[in-house]
């Protein structure tokens, strides 16, 4: 299942993982049923535009023009596959 | 005490409650169950949210106890969700409604955790001391309904390890996404009775093989995991990530603890929220500090390499085994203490295995 996700997936966060910034350590934090996974920026970011309706190629864009970078896709792909894995995305 | 870092919390365990219909063999309330006259109200309870949340937490456990007893208990999971903390509600299930889980569904309620004791109803009630398996049934139904993201827990034992396969199917068929086979911890009930729950070798290792094969199989649909039984282990749980480092307890009564079986470390003092503010508690009480960093360390620990990774085992189990937290977890084979573990473990394994032992239900008097 993981390896199906290509550019046109539509990863959504899992109803039981919640993003949370935390003004006490100052950062976004994803929390699940029994563990609390501190996010560094650019995770945060992705995972913010995970609303199971943008196609990754879509979140490519928008985080390209938001960080003034291209070629961000490919590293994209491999992170939604990699929390995909663990179950805190659903395709 | 200056000289160690002390982080926020990320994790509160909120005992709202002792009371419990079920009697359970090994449930990990204290021996002295505290009275409903004595628990916090909900005013209190909000305010512990509050205070937690400004100190780091993140993350609340509903635990008791059954949670469910309490009234309040959805407004608990509001308030929670106000403060931005995710709520897990720990729960046998009995009490639960349809209307109730929707009502905890809509009041913000992250994710439910719901017990079985074993995978037919009979055994599972044996366990349980009282009629619970249908209830349990139709709770998963609730849950499920009103699409609550739903765990199941199943506490394992010499009664029920031989069924561990069922008890998979048994919650994967009841809607559950993930599966926690948590091994008994001798605690509380379970240490009273711990030459009965306590598994032989084989018994244990037949079902964690079958556990590990029904990981693999289910990979992708259902997550397994195993909570090992640490009296097999050759070196210690590092327990709770370390003395205050990630989480704190709450008791019913407001008693602040650095883990739930805490209290059965007599020889420290520990602190309510009735007279104390959480972060003064977290920060600068003698109860969290005695135990963080490596300095209050005995031999064999304090020269070890291996203090980093489990930091020395649990305090609870060195003091219940050997009469001083400070002493090495005797689950470690370098403590001088593995005798004391040794000998229950042989009385278990030595042939005939299946000797009666005289079971107490919690809430018995011991």
């Amino acid at each position: 299942m993981n390896d199906s996700i290509d550019r046109h997936s539509k990863p959504k966060l899992a109803r039981k993982a919640k993003l949370q910034f935390d003004s006490v350590r100052s950062l976004t934090l994803l929390l699940l049923p029994e563990r609390v996974v501190k996010l560094n920026k650019t995770a945060a970011d992705i995972l913010h535009l995970c609303d199971g309706k943008r196609a990754i190629e879509e979140i490519t864009k928008e985080l390209e023009l938001r960080y003034s970078q291209a070629g961000l896709e490919s590293e994209i792909i491999e992170f939604v596959r990699d929390v995909s894995r663990n179950g805190w995305v659903e395709k | 005490m200056s000289a160690i870092d002390i982080n926020p919390p990320y994790a509160l365990l909120a005992e709202l409650t002792h009371r419990c219909p079920l009697r359970c063999i090994y449930c990990s309330n204290p021996l002295e169950l505290l009275a409903q006259t004595s628990e916090l109200s909900t005013s209190l309870w909000f305010e512990v949210l509050t205070q937690a949340r400004a100190l780091g937490v993140v993350q609340v456990h509903l635990s008791g106890g059954e949670p469910l007893t309490r009234p309040d208990l959805d407004r608990i999971v509001e308030r929670a969700a106000q403060l931005g903390i995710y709520s897990n509600l720990i729960t046998s299930g009995l009490g639960l409604t349809d209307a109730r889980a929707q009502k905890l569904s809509a009041a913000g309620l992250s994710h439910v955790q719901l017990s079985i004791q074993a995978a037919d109803l009979q055994t599972a009630d044996g366990i349980a001391g009282i009629a619970a398996f249908e209830k349990k049934k139709s709770a998963a139904e609730f849950i499920c309904k009103a699409g609550l993201p739903f765990s199941m827990n199943a506490v394992l034992h010499r009664s029920n390890l031989a069924q561990v396969g069922d008890i998979i199917d048994l919650c994967r068929a009841w809607g559950a996404e993930r599966l926690e086979l948590a091994n008994t911890q001798y605690y509380g009930w379970a240490m009273l009775n711990r030459e009965a729950l306590l598994p032989t070798a084989a018994e244990l290792a037949q079902a964690e093989s079958v556990y590990l094969q029904r990981k693999s199989q289910l990979q992708g649909e259902m997550e397994l995991l195993w909570i090992l039984s640490d009296y097999y282990e050759q070196f210690p749980k590092a327990c709770m990530g370390g003395w205050g480092q990630l989480q704190l307890t709450v008791t019913p009564d407001g008693t602040v603890l650095p883990c739930q079986a805490a209290k059965a470390i007599s020889s420290l003092p520990f602190e309510n929220v009735r007279q104390r503010e959480l972060s003064w508690i977290w920060n600068h009480s003698e109860s969290f500090n005695k135990f963080r960093g490596f300095e209050w360390m005995k031999e064999p620990c304090h020269s070890c390499e291996r203090k980093e990774i489990d930091f020395g085992g649990c305090r609870c189990q060195a003091f219940l085994l050997t009469g001083d937290a400070a002493n090495t977890d005797p689950v470690c084979c370098w403590s001088p203490d593995r005798p004391a573990v040794d000998r229950v473990l042989a009385k278990v394994n030595t042939p005939p295995e299946k000797a009666k032992f005289e079971l107490k239900f919690r809430g018995d008097s011991n």
